[in-house]
């Protein structure tokens, strides 16, 4: 789960990290409101989840009330690559000596937390990683142990951090890293980590991720990401308790297990066609769940024809069948199905869909014709000829 | 031979009182895996079906000498629940249990390696381990393998069954098949198993099934080209996923450019491993290795 700049400059606070004070508003009045409290000049800046911000004229100095509500009128409903900017975040424009980088992040390949440090801030840190490796500290952690200040100072002070900021560094990464590791964050990054001519070392930006998995034992952080922008068909699979992702195609996938699933969107693609969705119905899924499944996939307008590729494990392929019987009933897709039911109870499942006669029903045997006969189905053509 | 699991498993199983944990603890039973207890606290001294329960590893491991554990507790109490196995001795821990939070994950790893090198897990968020013939501990629906010499090692559940099938329909058998589990931490890797079925008489050629997020994909290329004498044959799943989209499993998400399915597949095939680029076309090569007849692709 991805954070808003704001929200992660929120949990940064609360853990001792030097951020601007700032507020997050949604109108041009609140805009010029917020900025009379923070005081000018003030940034205003777009609260979207995608990088590029400033590039797109999302980021403005405002030096005054006529400038902040200039620039909070423009950014405000302003789209940056898909996104709808909603909320701007409002706070006092800092003073800047030099631009750091900072992160927390979890090391999937060492199995610990990864610290990255560099005095080289402000611009892409892969950048950095690729033309000036030797300024980019990676320093993994103990994670039984955590990480200390000392620590935490040899990576400043060995990353090249101005000697009298070591300290002040030290503490924004041990800050950092209590982030990371209370909040269950998977991502913890201050890009640019900024210090100020008085020689302080504040965050001015933020991007956290926070585990889903772990939301549970955090309720003040279930609130949080950017509910506005999300698309309004996986927020409702999220609600349903489905594992569905929107894709740009018009073919709706249906299956059980997440490489089972993502296996078909590749089979599909290798037979010509384009996958609107992926959709993990999960293990042991009944009847009500595929009725569920089918119609968040039909909410889809752009589909054209489904494949429904179950290989039933603890899932039991009657149950699928009687699912789907279920959603026709009460549906009436307009669009064909494909459907390819194979593992436990498969000759009953499919008994039972035959016996049903569904409209516009199709039944493959393995895999690889399903997807060709969905590809030409979704295409007008009739099947039989391409599979 | 086989790997992991085989006649001398002796099982017991946390949290075989719920629902799902006693409907695969008696499942794993009629397969003929032999099960010697359960662990759920509060509920010592009852049985299921025959089965002990038990309050707590400890007591387990006084009363049953179970050398295999199977986690079944819900995601809150599955990291203390291993790590409890592991103190109590139980070499083997198996962690079926999904939607385990990543920090948990990170402190069961690091402390089993501190506290437990004894102790080997594998999972969490996997179907367990099936060696055909006999023993199954965990969801693996054993119908679809057949006995034989193909070892599979794989992050999918469902695409395990799959490929194995496919192998089982052309004739051929598995000794092992392990899933390793779908999340960013698992307890084992792939260049774990490998290094068992290289090890293992009875294993002629692996299949490997990975997916996108991470490098566990490309850590085995090195290892396979390091140190493996066996034939391995690969799948990659994910081709089409889009970066930073989560593709169901907690580990499979493309952050940036790291952890995409054809840096994965070409990682693999520039140390000579055969990557197929289906599921069928997988099985079709480990079958064409293996000496019989290809089926369709």
């Amino acid at each position: 789960m991805d954070l808003l700049e704001y929200q992660g400059k929120q949990l940064f606070a609360r853990h001792g990290l030097k951020v601007s004070s700032g507020k997050a508003v949604t109108t041009v009045e609140d805009a010029l409101v917020a900025a009379d409290e923070v005081g000018y000049p003030v940034v205003v800046k777009a609260q979207v989840l995608i990088g590029g911000r400033g590039k797109a004229g999302g980021v403005k100095l405002a030096a005054n009330e006529s400038e902040a509500r200039e620039h909070a009128a423009n950014i405000l409903g302003m789209d940056i690559k898909g996104h709808t900017v909603r909320t701007v975040w409002i706070e006092h424009a800092s003073d800047i000596a030099s631009e750091y980088y900072a992160s927390v992040l979890l090391d999937r390949s060492a199995k610990q937390p990864l610290v990255i440090f560099s005095v080289e801030g402000g611009v892409d840190i892969e950048e950095v990683a690729e033309r000036t490796p030797e300024k980019l500290i990676r320093h993994h952690v103990d994670s039984l142990a955590g990480l200390s200040h000392a620590e935490g100072a040899q990576i400043a002070r060995e990353g090249g951090a101005d000697a009298d900021i070591v300290d002040g560094v030290a503490d924004a990464l041990v800050a950092l890293y209590e982030v990371w590791l209370e909040e269950d964050a998977t991502l913890a990054e201050i890009n640019p980590l900024i210090v100020t001519p008085e020689r302080e070392v504040k965050a001015l930006d933020s991007k956290v991720s926070l585990d889903g998995n772990a939301l549970y034992r955090h309720p003040e952080n279930q609130g949080l990401s950017d509910k506005e922008n999300e698309d309004p068909l996986e927020r409702r699979a999220k609600e349903e308790g489905l594992q569905f992702v929107k894709l740009d195609g018009d073919i709706g996938i249906l299956g059980n297990g997440a490489g089972l699933v993502m296996s078909t969107l590749d089979v599909v693609a290798g037979a010509g066609g384009s996958p609107a969705n992926f959709l993990d119905a999960g293990g042991g899924s009944n009847a009500e769940t595929i009725k569920q499944a089918v119609d968040l996939i039909l909410a889809n307008e752009a589909v054209r024809a489904v494949l429904v590729n179950i290989f039933a494990g603890i899932t039991r392929c009657d149950e699928v069948a009687l699912g789907l019987i279920a959603a026709f009933g009460e549906i009436k897709p307009s669009v064909p199905f494909v459907v390819r039911l194979d593992g436990t109870n498969d000759v009953e499942g499919r008994r039972l869909l035959s016996e049903a006669a569904l409209p516009n029903v199709h039944s493959a045997k393995t895999m690889n014709e399903a997807a060709e006969m969905v590809v030409a189905l979704a295409a007008g053509r009739p099947v039989g000829a391409a599979a | 031979m086989s790997v992991l699991v085989d006649e001398s498993t002796r099982l017991c199983v946390a949290g075989i009182t719920g629902r799902e944990g006693s409907f695969h603890t008696l499942n794993n039973r009629r397969y003929g895996t032999n099960v010697v207890g359960g662990v759920t606290p509060g509920k010592g001294g009852q049985d299921v079906e025959g089965i002990p329960v038990f309050d707590s590893w400890a007591d387990a491991m006084a009363e049953a000498q179970p050398n295999t554990a199977m986690i079944f507790v819900p995601p809150r109490f599955a990291a203390d629940a291993i790590l409890e196995a592991a103190t109590a001795g139980v070499a083997l821990v198996i962690a079926i249990t999904e939607g385990i939070p990543a920090h948990d994950e990170l402190r069961v790893y690091n402390t089993l390696k501190r506290d437990h090198p004894g102790t080997r897990l594998i999972g969490p968020n996997c179907p367990g381990i099936l060696s055909p013939g006999k023993t199954n501990v965990g969801i693996i629906p054993a119908s679809f393998f057949e006995q034989g010499n193909v070892g599979v090692v794989s992050r999918s559940g469902t695409l395990t069954y799959q490929i194995g099938n496919e192998i089982a329909r052309a004739g051929f058998g598995c000794s092992s098949i392990v899933g390793i589990g779908g999340d960013p931490v698992p307890g084992s890797s792939f260049v774990d198993v490998l290094e068992l079925f290289e090890a293992d008489d009875d294993t002629e050629l692996v299949v490997l099934s990975g997916e996108i997020g991470g490098s566990a994909e490309e850590e085995a290329a090195e290892y396979i080209a390091e140190n493996m004498s066996k034939p391995v044959v690969a799948y990659i799943a994910g081709f089409t996923a889009p970066a930073g989209k989560q593709m169901g499993h907690a580990g499979a998400i493309v952050s940036g450019s790291s952890g995409t399915a054809a840096a994965k597949a070409q990682a693999l095939e520039a140390k000579g491993v055969r990557v197929g680029r289906t599921p069928t076309e997988a099985a079709a090569i480990a079958v064409e290795v293996l000496g019989g007849a290809s089926v369709g692709a």
